[in-house]
Order: structure tokens, then C-alpha cells, then sequence
């Protein structure tokens, strides 16, 4: 009875109404904003990747061979792997798009680390800000990230601009979660010692409590960094270039060849990516 | 002047801080706060003064409030209600500035975990309290060198804290505590995760140093013997409750309550027990004097066979036996000096029981208490054995 009262007197909530006219809004009143980002950023963007893919393949390759070698302390494992990868990729002839896939993949985890750090200090630094943060980033994680592609486009057009936007609000949670968590698990009496010395609050967060949150935090950037990339591959559906937009054309035209080629080239980049970023963090852990 | 006072001081952990302390104004208990509100009293309006070049002991069970009485003193914690002067300023009426200040310059702490910081080297961890100072490097690492060596770790500078033992953490523990010079130390249990041995040689260190640094030493401990063997005043706390201060004789003595005595019931006498506690009024001849006549005379009605002998001005010079006292008269010998002898057993005021049973052991006569080569007291095996078994005949009155 209750049920069928609510049904009948209340109406559909427009809320997708709400959504449009206020993305529409942001649109409009921020295009001050977004039209120079859009146009200098993806100016930039398209600079990096077109200069390196001027670099020699050869050059790179071995350039990233010889740094896995050290990075892994001295083994040949990753090293050899990342060598043989990089020159499938190529001899796949797909480097070009992967050169777009990898600036896009490191512009993006740049960005949010470069955002995702301070909110997360400022997450551990203060219950109130903590309160308001974390449900943001839960929404932020569980909304499919389809989604964030149509505001993107709205914003900034077509093009690897509205893909960073989207790897952005993608990307960027676990590196403030795990800042904020890093942070909070510094044991107390650390604290306290840096505390009774009489440390400012900056000395405090920069001489104990970032060096002792530090190998948390990579372990958020490294998490960061895999989801830009899987975000990378979604954003060329709005025209984002890259190792993504060979497997999407490929699905569009049902060819299982090409589609398969181009999804291990993906998998290749983000093994390479992944190892790099947790073998840096172990061995700065460990001095 | 005292170096800190202490007056009222409170704290209490919860969410209206205000309402306990009126209960506790009423005189409701820890217990009985916590059980209607749920916030739990810290420290119960605690007073005391520290004075210059002290080592404070501040004693108690688990949860009786000790850490957080010692972090109200250089206020990691803020107080509830109550006071705290350093050197005569009021730490509540301090700015953010100088509070670090105060903690910079005057008070250090030393930590029960020990609290270093594991991605920085020994000398890095010994230099902190100077780096955060913005001292010059060059400066700083010859003050933390000068600290590493005070307590014997010169050579481990750049080794980095988890490949040192426990013991060696401690002293980097107390060397960057000692690298700002303070004048006050807070130490909060920094002994207890030492283990017994280790933690012996640390109390020794310690008060080795004390001996040419003259710090004012705040010491927190829950272990009694710890307390007796390095404090000059003991505090006993209880439910965050001051319940006793006084020297470690006071409090062994004469408990304040139940509380107290059960405290020290257990507690190893010989160890905190020195000569002067047991020592007897001592029955001598006077060797410039005196003759064997005499000696023998005072041996007889004194019931013993020898008696010590010393000089006019009561210096110690030996002693004489009963046998040899007669020996002497028969042959007409005078002169005590004669048949004085002089391997007897010596030590003073202060020295524990432990060594006297032990030397007490395996000599013939008693042991004589000398304070600069004058005899002041006498202990026979039996006291001894007295005051072991917790006789209550053991004189204070000395
Ligand atoms: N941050 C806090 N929040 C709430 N209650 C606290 C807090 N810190 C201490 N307490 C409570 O205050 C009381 C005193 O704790 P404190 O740590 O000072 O005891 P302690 O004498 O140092 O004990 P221990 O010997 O175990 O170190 C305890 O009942 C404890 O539960
Ligand atoms: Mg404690």
C-alpha cells in the first residue's frame, strides 16, 4: 500500500537530467579552462610520443634492457624479457603505437601521483578531510570507467586530452589511499620521537613519516600506473591513440589475428611497467 | 629552585574530559568513571617536583599512567587540567615555537622500542634532534659523533639500526637523546625490552654517566629493583594516581599503603639494603691508650673475642684478638700496637649486602664501616643474616 503511494506520487528524479545540464555547465563556464589544456596539453602529449618515436627502436630497447638489468639488481631475467618483448612489439610493426600507449600511460601516472601524494597526506593529516575523501574515492573506483569517457569528451573533445582526464579520475585512488594508509601506519613511537625532538610539521611528514611510508605509497603508484594503463586502452574508444585502438579496431571487424597481436603488445608494456615500478620500490626499501 | 613542578596535573583520554574530572573531583574512581562513561583517567592530579640533577624514578604497574605522566612533561600529550613548569615556565602558556624549542633544546627523550628511525644510518638517527635545529652539518655530526662514543658505539656510525642488537639500539637510542645536551631526560621504560644482563650494564652506564653529566633524569619503570638500584626519589603510581615519593629507602621502609607494600614485598632486600642499615655501634680500644688490660676487659664484658682498635681520632687500625690480648699480658707487653693486627675487612655506608655476605663470609671477625679511614659501625654476621630474612630489627636510624 505504503510501496504503491510512492510509486504513484513520486515522480522519476531526473537525475541523468541534473548530470547533463551540470556536465553541460562545467562545460560551458570552464571552457576558459579546458580549451588551452586541451589544446597545449595534447600539443605536448603528441610531442613526446612523436619524439620518441624518433629515437631508433634498437636504442630504446636496449636503453630499457640495461635498466632492468640494474633495477632488478643485477639479473637477466626481466632484462632479457623486456628485450625480446619490445622487439616483438616492433617487429609487429606496431612501435609507433606504442610509443602513444606509453606517453599516454606515463603523462597520466605522472599526474596522479602528482595529485594523488598530497591528497593523500592531507587524508592522513586530517580525520575531517578523511571523512570527506574516502567515499569519494569509492565512487570514484566502483563507477564503471566507461563512464568517465562521456564527460571527458564533453570537456576536452576526442583525443588522448579527455584520456589522460579519464585515466586521471581512474587512476588516481589507490595512490592517495595508500599515501594516507602509509602514512597512518608510521609506527607511533616514530612519531612521537620526531615529535619530542621538536620537528615542525613539515620536518615530521618529510624526514620520517614520507620515508618510512614509502614503499606503501609505490605500492599505491604501482597500482596507479596498471590501472592507467588499462584505462589507456578503454580511452581509444574516444579516440585516444595507441596499442588500445589496434585492439578495438580489430573487435570492430571481428579480426581475431590483429585484435590478439595488439592485446599482447598491451600485456608485454604493462609486465615491462609493472616489474619496473616494484623492483624500484624493493630496492629502495631495502637501503 | 626546582627544575620541574608538576601541580594537579591531569589528563583524560575520552570525549567530555570535563564531566570525569568533576567525578573525579567527587573522588569517584579510575574504575568507576570509566565503567559510567567510558573514558578512561590517564593521570589522576598528579604533584611533584624534580629537582636539579635528579634522577625522578616514576614507578607503577601496566596502565597505572606512567607514559602518559612522562609525555604531559614535554606535552606530546596535552593536559586535562593541572600544571607544568620547566625551569619556571608554564609549558601550557607555550606558542607552537616555543614548545619546540623546549624540545629542541632542553628536554630529550628516550623511547622503549627505542624509536629510531630504520632508513637512517646510526649517525643519521644520533643527528636528528640537531637536523631538525638546522644546524651545519659539519657541526652536527661532530656533536653526534662525541654522543656515539659517550655511550661505546664509535664505529657503527653507518650501520643502520636493525644490524645492531637491542642493547646497541638503546645506547644509539640515549646518544641521540645526548647529542642536543638537555638538561632534562625523559626516559619511558627505556631499559625494559633490554634483557637482564644487558639491561644491568645499561643501569651502570647510566648512572656512570649521571656521575659527570648531571642531567635531571625523569626514569619510568615498572620493575622495582630497576627503580631502587638508579633512583634518587621514587613516585609510585597507581590508577594514574600518585600514591607514594620518596627516597628508595622511604618507600621500602615505609610504605604508604597496601598498594606500596605489596609493591615491594617481593623485592630483593640485599640488593637495596647497604651497610649502613645493619651496622652496630662498634666496641673499640683506643690504641694510643689503651693496653691489653683494657682490651681484654671490654672483650669479657662484651661477650666477643676481639675488639677493633683505633687511634685518638677514631681512625681504623686493626684489631685484637682476645687469645693474643692474654698472650701479651703474660709476657708484661704493654703496647697494643704490639699484637695489632690489620687485614680487616672493610666497607662503607653505602655498600650493598650482597658483597657484604659475601665477604662477611669467610672472615674471622666482623666487618668494620669506615667513612675516611674512621670507624663508624661494625656488622656481625647475624645482622646480616637478619636483615636478609626481612628482620625487623634493621636500624634506619643511622
Ligand atoms: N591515546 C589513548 N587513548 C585512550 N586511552 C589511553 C591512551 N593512552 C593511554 N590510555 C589509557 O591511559 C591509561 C594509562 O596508560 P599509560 O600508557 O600511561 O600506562 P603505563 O603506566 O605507561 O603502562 P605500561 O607499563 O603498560 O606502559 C591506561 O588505562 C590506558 O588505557
Ligand atoms: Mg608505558
Amino acid at each position: 500500500m505504503f510501496n504503491s503511494v510512492l510509486l504513484a506520487f513520486i515522480p522519476t528524479i531526473p537525475l541523468a537530467e541534473w548530470t547533463a545540464s551540470f556536465t553541460a555547465w562545467l562545460t560551458s563556464t570552464f571552457s576558459f579552462l579546458f580549451n588551452p589544456i586541451k589544446e597545449h596539453f595534447g600539443n605536448f602529449m603528441s610531442f613526446t610520443a612523436d619524439t620518441l618515436g624518433v629515437i631508433p627502436p634498437i636504442v630504446i630497447m636496449i636503453a630499457v634492457a640495461v635498466a632492468a638489468f640494474f633495477i632488478t639488481g643485477r639479473r637477466f631475467g626481466l632484462a632479457a624479457f623486456a628485450f625480446v618483448g619490445l622487439w616483438l612489439i616492433q617487429n609487429q610493426g606496431l612501435w609507433d603505437h606504442l610509443m602513444y600507449t606509453f606517453t599516454l600511460v606515463l603523462l597520466s601516472s605522472i599526474l596522479s601521483v602528482i595529485i594523488g601524494v598530497p591528497f593523500g597526506i592531507l587524508m592522513s593529516k586530517s580525520k575531517t578531510a578523511e571523512a570527506i575523501i574516502a567515499p569519494i574515492l569509492d565512487f570514484m573506483q566502483t563507477m564503471p570507467a566507461f563512464v568517465y569517457l562521456i564527460p571527458a569528451v564533453a570537456f576536452f573533445g576526442i583525443g588522448m586530452v579527455p584520456g589522460v582526464f579519464a585515466s586521471l579520475i581512474f587512476a588516481t585512488p589507490p595512490t592517495v589511499r595508500l599515501t594516507n594508509l602509509g602514512i597512518r601506519q608510521v609506527p607511533k613511537e616514530l612519531v612521537e620521537a620526531a615529535e619530542a625532538f621538536g620537528s615542525t610539521g613539515a620536518q615530521k611528514l618529510f624526514k620520517v613519516e614520507l620515508p618510512m611510508a614509502k614503499s606503501t605509497i609505490m605500492a599505491g603508484i604501482n597500482q596507479t600506473v596498471m590501472l592507467a594503463l588499462s584505462m589507456v586502452v578503454i580511452a581509444s574508444m574516444i579516440g585516444a591513440p595507441g596499442l588500445g585502438r589496434e585492439v578495438l579496431s580489430a573487435l570492430q571487424r571481428a579480426q581475431v589475428g590483429p585484435g590478439f597481436v595488439a592485446g599482447v603488445g598491451i600485456v608485454i608494456l604493462a609486465i615491462i611497467i609493472d616489474r619496473f615500478t616494484q623492483s624500484a620500490n624493493a630496492q629502495r626499501g631495502k637501503a | 629552585m626546582a627544575k620541574i613542578k608538576v601541580e594537579k596535573l591531569t589528563k583524560v583520554f575520552g570525549k567530555r574530559p570535563k564531566q570525569a574530572m568533576k567525578m573525579l573531583d567527587g573522588n569517584m574512581t579510575k574504575k568507576e568513571i570509566l565503567a559510567e562513561t567510558g573514558m578512561t583517567v590517564g593521570v589522576n592530579q598528579a604533584s611533584f617536583e624534580v629537582e636539579d640533577g635528579e634522577i625522578f624514578v616514576i614507578m607503577g604497574l601496566s596502565g597505572s599512567g606512567k607514559s602518559t605522566l612522562v609525555r604531559l612533561l614535554n606535552r606530546l600529550i596535552d593536559p586535562t587540567a593541572g600544571n607544568v613548569w620547566v625551569d619556571n615556565e608554564d609549558l601550557a602558556q607555550m606558542d607552537a615555537k616555543q614548545l619546540r624549542d623546549v624540545r629542541r633544546k632542553k628536554m630529550s627523550m628516550v623511547f622503549q622500542k627505542f624509536g629510531l628511525f630504520p632508513f637512517r644510518t646510526i649517525l643519521d638517527n644520533v643527528e636528528y634532534g640537531l637536523e631538525v635545529q638546522n644546524i651545519e652539518k659539519e657541526q652536527r655530526r661532530k656533536k653526534a659523533m662525541e654522543s656515539l662514543e659517550l655511550v661505546g658505539l664509535k664505529g657503527y656510525e653507518d650501520q643502520y639500526p636493525d644490524q645492531l642488537s637491542g642493547g646497541m639500539q638503546q645506547r644509539v637510542g640515549l646518544a641521540r637523546a645526548l647529542a642536543n645536551d638537555p638538561e632534562v631526560l625523559l626516559m619511558d621504560e627505556a631499559f625494559s625490552a633490554l634483557d637482564p644482563l644487558i639491561r644491568k650494564d645499561m643501569q651502570d652506564e647510566l648512572l656512570d654517566l649521571q656521575t659527570t653529566m648531571k642531567k635531571t633524569i625523569i626514569f619510568i619503570t615498572h620493575d622495582l629493583d630497576e627503580a631502587l638500584r638508579i633512583g634518587d626519589r621514587i613516585a609510585l603510581m597507581k590508577d594514574g594516581s600518585i600514591v607514594q615519593i620518596g627516597t628508595p629507602e622511604e618507600i621500602l621502609m615505609n610504605p604508604a599503603n597496601d598498594y606500596v607494600e605489596k609493591f615491594v614485598e617481593d623485592v630483593d632486600r640485599s640488593k637495596v639494603l647497604t651497610a649502613q642499615h645493619i651496622m652496630k655501634r662498634p666496641e673499640t680500644v683506643n690504641i694510643d691508650k689503651h693496653g691489653p688490660r683494657v682490651a681484654l676487659e671490654r672483650m669479657r664484658e662484651e661477650g666477643i673475642s676481639s675488639i677493633f682498635a683505633v687511634d685518638s681520632s677514631r681512625n681504623l687500625k686493626g684489631y685484637i684478638t682476645a687469645d693474643d690480648a692474654s698472650e701479651a699480658r703474660k709476657n708484661q707487653v704493654s703496647d697494643l700496637k704490639e699484637i695489632l693486627r690489620n687485614e680487616v675487612p672493610t666497607v662503607d655506608r653505602e655498600t650493598p649486602m650482597n658483597d657484604i655476605f659475601n665477604i662477611i663470609h669467610d672472615t674471622p671477625v666482623p666487618v668494620a664501616v669506615t667513612e675516611n679511614g674512621k670507624l663508624v659501625g661494625i656488622i656481625v654476621r647475624g645482622a646480616v643474616i637478619a636483615a636478609l630474612a626481612n628482620d625487623s630489627e634493621v636500624n634506619l636510624n643511622v
